[in-house]
């Protein structure tokens, strides 16, 4: 039974528009989406497209012992040196992120915990020339240049990304599975490393890795830290350092053709790189949280 | 039926049809043996989060290999009670407990007794299914694993299964993941959890809220095996259930206070579940089962 002032039929006028301007907006949306895409794309266009003819078994294999001006020659002692300092950062800064989330998400209450979210907010705006400045002052003029303190500033840079990150993943875990495991007599240490953590896992995973691709592309702190090196270096300490972006900076600024090669071949070195931990993350945190 | 024909335990008089139960406070003054088969004792017990008083004025017993049922309308402060009896409110902050609850003639709340020592002997299932996101095994044995438990795991693992009536259902597959069950197959892993633990009591909040009327009907039965060697207290909202399955029942009732604008929550009754649901001595019990209020 239809009341009287209502049209018995469905498809009317309005019906129509509605699709149409359905139709409009979801048109809109996807030419947003291309606007957004193109600089991505060119991005990662030019950089395969400039840095592919130069990417060969020597760039990758070899270390810079030629000029500068003639091609040959690469870039493993960068490569060594981005995986050792970006290794050794990782090694500092995610036990001490994912403890401070932890701290953040079983504290909340504490009156350390606002000063540790508002620094860890600070820290994460703070641009990273002056990460590299603070510790050339405090540590690099006392005990030089090198892995180290390269490494300790990528560190620093790493570690309000990794809080950040971790704190929203372990806020996640719900909290039924945490007061399921106190009614089972669990500690609140055996809570967190027993529940919390394993149901975080794949999110903190997730989110480390996006750290350590982060801190791989830097390049100013290690100016700053690392400084320079010509062969691979494996010292942890003194006599600096090198690093992809260093190269790549000192190259793509210098005057000669085979240099600029280098650098773009580096560049896109950097960029699989950084792709392969990008990718692993998401395939990581693709993995249900509720996993077996 | 006349209140001759119950048998009358020193600490239920207080609470017997006719008594005020504002006399409580007065009788709590004096000293009592508690129950030799009482599991619980409560005596003038209140909640409070921060000034909030959830519920005041309790005390009752509980029976050992019993199955007591806390009744009552929302906001009686039946779980907040039930959440008391295993220190699961001190993870609330500003909860705090006045009273006394013994255990086994032990004050729980004692201010040497470990929160953690007291659930490990009072289990606990919650009203939403809540199983790890880890396998079937690993489950049942999380409880078991913290407290080092150095047996035969396997053994423990099917004896729980098989104690929670999932065994069967489950057998096959020890190494899925708890979630990848049912609803009713979820809780009665939480039981299975909970009894790995060999707790004395298993605390039950509103167990089958969230479950069909085929996997309440299991849980319900369950209960009734679970009886021999454990002690029920169960939460429900279901008065059908309540007087189904338990042997004693509490009811609540909200006060509300138009003053303070408090809801505070206070027992109005205790006794057995026949008699609670056949000849209720208060009129307020009356109307909340005969559904005309609540």
């Amino acid at each position: 039974m239809t009341t009287a002032h209502m049209p018995l039929r469905l498809t009317t006028g309005s019906g129509r528009r509605r699709a149409r301007f359905s139709r409009f907006m979801t048109g809109v949306m996807a030419v947003a989406v291309l606007l957004a895409l193109i600089p991505l794309l060119l991005i990662i266009g030019v950089t395969v497209a400039k840095g592919l003819p130069a990417l060969n078994w020597e760039f990758l294999t070899s270390t810079f012992n030629h000029s500068r001006r003639e091609a040959g020659g690469g870039y493993l002692h960068g490569l060594v040196g981005t995986l050792y300092m970006g290794g050794l950062a990782a090694l500092m800064s995610i036990p001490m992120g994912i403890g401070a989330a932890i701290f953040l998400t079983e504290f909340p209450r504490h009156r350390l915990s606002g000063p540790v979210r508002f620094f860890s907010d600070v820290m994460t705006g703070v641009p990273s020339v002056f990460v590299g400045l603070f510790v050339y002052t405090i540590l690099v003029r006392q005990i030089g240049f090198g892995t180290f303190v390269g490494a300790l500033s990528l560190a620093i840079i790493m570690l309000p990304i990794v809080v950040r990150s971790s704190e929203e993943v372990l806020r996640l875990v719900p909290g039924e599975l945490k007061r399921a495991s106190y009614a089972l007599g669990a500690t609140q240490w055996q809570t967190v490393f027993g529940v919390a953590l394993p149901t975080a896992a794949p999110g903190l995973i997730t989110g480390s890795m996006l750290a350590v691709a982060r801190a791989l592309g830097e390049t100013a702190p290690l100016v700053l830290t690392a400084l320079a090196a010509q062969s691979v270096v494996i010292d942890f300490q003194g006599g600096g350092q090198t690093a992809l972006p260093l190269l790549i900076f000192r190259e793509a600024r210098g005057a000669f053709e085979a240099g600029q090669q280098r650098a773009w071949a580096g560049a896109l070195e950097l960029m699989m790189l950084v792709l392969l931990l990008t990718v692993l993350a998401r395939l990581v945190g693709r993995q249900s949280r509720y996993r077996g | 039926m006349s209140p001759i024909t119950i048998e009358l335990k020193p600490r239920t008089k207080d609470l017997l049809p006719g008594m005020h139960l504002r006399e409580g406070a007065t009788i709590d003054a004096q000293p009592m043996a508690a129950e030799p088969d009482a599991v619980f004792d409560l005596r003038d017990v209140a909640v409070l989060y921060g000034d909030f008083v959830a519920v005041r004025g309790i005390s009752l017993g509980i029976e050992r290999h019993e199955i007591t049922a806390l009744i009552g309308p929302s906001g009686c402060g039946k779980s907040t009670l039930l959440r008391s009896l295993n220190r699961m409110n001190d993870l609330i902050p500003g909860a705090h407990v006045s009273g006394q609850i013994t255990y086994n003639g032990e004050d729980i709340y004692h201010a040497d007794v470990d929160p953690v020592e007291v659930r490990r002997r009072i289990g606990m299932v919650f009203q939403k299914p809540n199983p790890f996101p880890k396998s079937i095994y690993d489950n049942v044995a999380f409880g078991p694993r913290l407290n080092g438990f150095r047996g035969d795991m396997d053994e423990l693992v099917e004896r729980s299964l098989r104690g929670a009536a999932l065994w069967d259902e489950v057998k096959d597959k020890l190494r899925a993941n708890g979630l990848s069950l049912s609803g009713g197959q979820q809780q009665r892993l939480c039981i299975a959890r909970a009894i790995a633990t060999e707790p004395d009591v298993i605390l039950m909040d509103e167990p089958c809220s969230a479950l069909d009327p085929i996997a309440t009907l299991r849980i319900e039965e369950l209960m009734h095996e679970l009886k021999a060697n454990y002690t029920i207290i169960i939460v429900t909202h279901n008065m059908q259930q309540a007087a189904r399955v338990s042997d004693r029942t509490a009811f609540l009732t909200v006060n509300v206070d138009d003053r303070l604008g408090m809801r505070t929550g206070e027992l109005v009754e205790f006794d057995r579940t026949d008699r609670i649901f056949t000849s209720p001595a208060d009129k307020r019990t009356e109307d909340y089962i005969t559904g005309r209020f609540g």
